[in-house]
């Protein structure tokens, strides 16, 4: 692959600057002489024409929503409207310095107290902060709200654990280690949802709260939510909902409503922000009436048609963004909430679990469904039986054409394929998927060896990953330093 | 693949006792479920360790195996191939690819040890 | 019908028949019926695209602040993006994608990542960096966390001059994971007094330059140091012209990316830089794009040392960090490729060009000084009796500079803070100069 780096000669720009009125050796005088910087660092020299089709050529190697089907299960990987990224490029967005004075950023603040009024309003929970700039780090907010609240009641020494069902998130448990909590897994049951018996003999005086993604990460609504909040709150404990899976229930059902006392969005999934190669998010969290003293500062609040920040909440817990979040991202998300409207959410959770249930109807003749029961926006297969490893099917699904949905995960299924379409696939795409799923299969009994070297139609053939770990090269090295 | 004259844990470590000693490494199939192994974390010469503790890693790609302390005792010896070679692990698990070595502080303790047999009912394999 | 749901009735007919369900509702009947009954809706009509736009745009153009001309800064600065950034940026291969977990189809991803580690590597003087945390606040807030994992002790550092925005989320961190903040006071230069290294210290932390845009001078620091970490919180585009903390011997270089081709966007999203030594990699957060070769050995990346990573190593993981901030490092990445070296340089003296010129001119008027002895990058603080006049006549002229509540926490008197980037005018220049001069000292 060749980077930027193999590119262009010394001398070449790709962006013309001013000029200096005064010569470089007077400027730098400013600077002690021990304190300059020695040695150039060694940054590409390339023309403009040489960086833009290195670009270009770049994500012509790359997958995306916009290139084709993209069902990367817990991920909601959904259209990203157009209309979205014109808006945040307004320079009234773009261009807005975050400590301007609350009189001079009124339109932004409006626009964020707006959002955080519809998140509360989806979320059926009386507080909210938009700080979060990602699913952990709103699950992170979410510990340290758990544990000012247990500090303040005197029963932070006491309340030590966080309960977490087995198949839950990986954030879930490193998000409650960096808060310093203990983590004890609770296992599933036959129908993969929470074991009720488990979860009775783990409540008790020492249990802080406990994690909960709705729907789990099977793709399967647990049921017997409301009997485990109720448990939960019984034995003292609080109740943090991951809501990475909202696209389940958006406009149908509330976690409010259901016990939760936190309850994390990730706007990146549900509410069709893109995810940007991995990045921005957003992770705003709602919380119950219990919790809204210990929210972020500042808040934002609205008097008459002004807005202002509140900083004096003597309980709070603090900042945990250095401004207000990832206000781009916001913006995007209101201009979805906006669009969609109430009958909009519900065609979203409509499509969502209808594409989920009919592909998971389609490939059940074809691959083991561990969970063969109602699913909702996602559902699990399993390669078992098959003579090739769930790694070689995913990767031939790329020959096909298809991003593979998430594999090995969750942990609690063996060789699992984590399937989750989304509601903005037309039928069509979902059929040449299944289509392609059920061709594999045989493919992997007849001819396992085409399976086991694929991908054979992408920009690279199988990576050694492996060796990228044993033989670390995590940057280019150069020869000599740059004079 | 389960040699007969080592000891062997619930864990998937297996022991060579030399002596008064213990060599430690993890079996055939620990090393298969976890795939190619990029890195061993072992512990330092001179930690003492108890049974049961969490005393080295071992990592593939996409997994860490945890390997906890057979017997306990001090360590007096650990593999230094690896820092290079993590991937005898995987070609020599009994060989080339051991871990550490415990001096045993109660070796009444290597009772409590599998033998080759139960182990192989253990993963399912034949002895 | 909704232009972003492809599903007609005729499909979802279909759909439902193929598994025997009479309807949709049908789909939801395992959520609890009580549960169900107590939704309420938001009481929200849907829009079409124009009447969306036309109310979002309308709220952007009530912030006035729009107008001002920035000399502000206070950690994110308005520094000038080529035309090139946002071209590459719009690529939807790019922005649509999901974080590069299938390497097959994501080389497009991680090849620019292993740009941009190099990148930052250079820039900082480090051995390895990560392909981005969420800003330079959380990221020095891991930092902190890293070096209390690596070398124990419960005390991290801080200079007072630390930007009070960013120590207030540090702070947060620290609290969680039971950590102390230990004062560092600061001269008269400006510059932090490090007297001693409490027992039990696991961090000094050092912004460069600092909230005053003073210079510091980092020789001797990771001596006094020890094992403790010496953590460098660096803005990126001054190490263009300032001796790389890693030719200090730093431990981890953090920073604010925003810097590099990112707009300043009300405070996010931005970018959290993050480098370290080679000896501490596995000690490190956030995800490594690394080198290696596919099945016919053509080169190409993956995302290395993922047992780090909470996916696989859970509770024990080195963060909880998922979603970082790619496409900000994207920006970055474009960026320095669009500069290079020279360039880089060239906004760095620019911008010290016009800030020590318009320090200079202010320092002469009378009633105005400059709050620091100490040699400073593009950013200063400036003191005089009325800081609040002095930016109520700066407001009327149409500028806007850090107010001084911003910079109170730092324990600075009566000063404002000013900021200076490429993208400022000598015209500009005249007109704040002249707005002091008018109205500053009433």
């Amino acid at each position: 692959m060749t980077t930027i780096y193999d590119r262009g000669a010394p001398g070449r720009q790709a962006a013309a600057l001013p000029s200096l009125a005064r010569p470089e050796q007077e400027i730098l005088a400013y600077i002690p002489a021990g304190l300059r910087r020695r040695e150039r660092p060694r940054l590409p020299e390339v023309s403009q024409p040489e960086l833009v089709r290195h670009y270009t050529h770049l994500s012509r190697l790359n997958y995306g929503v916009d290139t084709g089907f993209y069902p990367l299960g817990s991920c909601t990987m959904k259209h990203n409207p157009k209309l979205h990224e014109d808006l945040a490029r307004l320079p009234a967005f773009a261009g807005l310095h975050p400590l301007l004075p609350e009189e001079e950023v009124q339109g932004a603040l409006a626009l964020l107290w707006e959002l955080g009024e519809y998140l509360k309003g989806i979320a059926g929970m009386p507080g909210i902060t938009l700080q979060p700039a990602a699913g952990a780090h709103g699950e992170l907010t979410g510990m340290l709200l758990i544990k000012r609240y247990l500090e303040d009641r005197g029963e932070l020494g006491t309340r030590t654990k966080i309960l977490l069902p087995d198949s839950a998130h990986g954030t879930n448990p490193a998000s409650a280690a960096m808060v310093g909590f203990q983590v004890v897994a609770v296992p599933s049951d036959g129908r993969g949802m929470v074991d009720m018996a488990a979860l009775r003999t783990a409540l008790g005086k020492d249990v802080a709260g406990i994690m909960l993604t709705v729907p789990n990460t099977l793709g399967i609504f647990e049921e017997d939510i409301l009997e485990i909040t109720r448990l939960a709150h019984e034995a003292g404990g609080l109740c943090y909902f991951d809501g990475a899976n909202l696209n389940a229930y958006i406009g149908r059902a509330r976690p409010g409503d259901m016990g939760a006392d936190i309850f994390h969005f990730n706007l990146h999934k549900t509410f069709s922000t893109p995810h940007g190669g991995g990045g921005p998010g957003a992770g705003p969290v709602a919380v119950s009436e219990a919790l809204v003293p210990y929210l972020p500062v500042p808040e934002i609040v609205r008097e008459g048609d002004r807005f202002r920040l509140r900083w004096d909440k003597p309980k709070s817990i603090g900042r945990v963004h250095p401004y207000f979040g990832n206000f781009l991202v916001m913006v995007k998300a209101l201009a979805y909430i906006l669009t969609l409207g109430d009958e909009g959410f519900r065609e979203v959770s409509a499509g969502a679990v209808l594409a989920a249930n009919y592909l998971r109807v389609r490939l059940r003749g074809t691959y083991k469904v561990p969970y063969d029961r109602l699913c909702k926006h996602e559902f699990v297969l399993s390669g078992e039986g098959l003579p090739v490893r769930t790694l070689d099917i995913a990767k031939r699904l790329i020959d096909y054409g298809f991003h593979p949905p998430t594999i090995y995960f969750p942990l609690i299924v063996k060789e699992a394929l984590m399937i989750e379409p989304t509601e903005t696939e037309p039928k069509e795409v979902l059929d040449a998927f299944c289509e392609a799923l059920v061709g594999i299969a045989g493919e992997a009994r007849e001819r396992p060896e085409l399976l086991q070297r694929a991908p054979h139609n992408a920009p690279v053939r199988r990576l050694d990953e492996a060796r990228a770990v044993r033989e670390p090269v995590l940057r280019l090295l150069f020869d000599s330093p740059q004079a | 693949m389960i040699p007969k004259d080592l000891k062997y844990t619930q864990d998937h470590e297996w022991v060579r006792l030399e002596g008064g000693k213990a060599r430690v490494g993890i079996t055939h199939h620990a090393q298969k479920e976890l795939g190619d192994i990029v890195f061993a974390e072992l512990p330092e010469v001179g930690k003492k360790v108890k049974r049961g503790e969490r005393v080295a890693t071992v990592e593939s790609v996409k997994a860490v195996g945890e390997v906890f302390a057979p017997l306990a005792g001090e360590v007096v010896e650990v593999n230094d191939a690896l820092a290079s070679s993590p991937d005898l692990v995987n070609k020599d698990p009994y060989g080339q690819g051991w871990l550490f070595v415990v001096k045993m502080s109660d070796p009444a303790e290597t009772a409590g040890l599998l033998d080759a047999a139960r182990y192989a009912a253990l993963v399912g394999e034949k002895g | 019908m909704n232009p972003y749901i492809p599903h007609t009735p005729a499909d979802v007919r279909a759909m439902l028949d193929a598994m025997g369900l009479p309807d949709v509702d049908a789909l939801f009947a395992d959520i609890p019926a009580e549960v169900r009954r107590r939704h309420r809706p938001l009481g929200l009509p849907g829009r079409d695209e124009l009447s969306v736009h036309r109310y979002l745009a309308g709220l952007a153009d009530r912030s006035s602040g729009q107008e001002l001309i920035p000399f502000l800064g206070g950690g994110l600065y308005d520094h000038f993006v080529p035309a090139v950034v946002r071209e590459v940026l719009s690529r939807s291969e790019f922005y649509t994608a999901y974080t590069p977990y299938q390497p097959e189809v994501s080389q497009g991803t991680l090849t620019w990542m292993f740009e941009y580690q190099t990148m930052i590597c250079e820039l900082t003087g480090m051995e390895v960096a990560n392909a981005s945390m969420y800003d330079g606040a959380t990221a020095l807030a891991e930092a902190a966390l890293m070096a209390h994992r690596t070398v124990g002790g419960k005390v991290v550092l801080v200079p007072r001059s630390l930007n009070p925005g960013v120590r207030q989320v540090l702070a947060t961190y620290a609290w969680g994971a039971d950590l102390r903040l230990g004062d560092v006071p600061y001269g008269e230069d400006g510059r932090l007094a490090l007297a001693e290294v409490p027992e039990g210290t696991c961090a000094l932390i050092v912004q460069q330059p600092n909230a005053f845009g003073v210079i510091e001078d980092l020789t001797g620091l990771k001596d006094a140091l020890g094992q403790a970490f010496l953590i460098v919180y660096a803005n990126p585009i001054a190490l263009a012209v300032i001796e790389p903390p890693g030719a200090f011997g730093a431990d981890v270089v953090v920073g604010e990316g925003q810097v590099l081709g990112n707009p300043l966007s009300f405070g996010g999203p931005l970018l959290g830089l993050f480098a370290t030594r080679r000896e501490h990699l596995r000690r490190m957060p956030g995800r490594v794009s690394g080198q290696t070769v596919d099945a016919a050995g053509k080169v190409g990346y993956v995302m290395a040392f993922q047992t780090r990573e909470q996916h696989i190593r859970r509770e024990r993981a080195t963060s909880n960090i998922c979603t970082n901030s790619a496409l900000c490092a994207l920006a970055a990445t474009v960026y320095l490729s669009a500069l290079g070296p020279d360039g880089l340089r060239r906004v760095a003296l620019l911008s010290m060009e016009r800030a020590h010129a318009l320090a200079d001119r202010i320092a002469a008027l009378p009633g105005f000084r400059l709050a620091f002895s100490g040699p400073f990058f593009h950013e200063f603080a400036v003191q005089c009796k009325r800081p609040a006049t002095a930016v109520a006549a700066l407001r009327r002229a149409g500028i806007a500079v850090l107010p001084p509540q911003f910079l109170a926490p730092t324990g600075i008197k009566e000063a404002f803070g000013v900021a200076v980037t490429e993208k400022r005018t000598w015209e500009e220049l005249d007109r704040f100069v002249e707005a002091l001069r008018g109205g500053g000292r009433k």
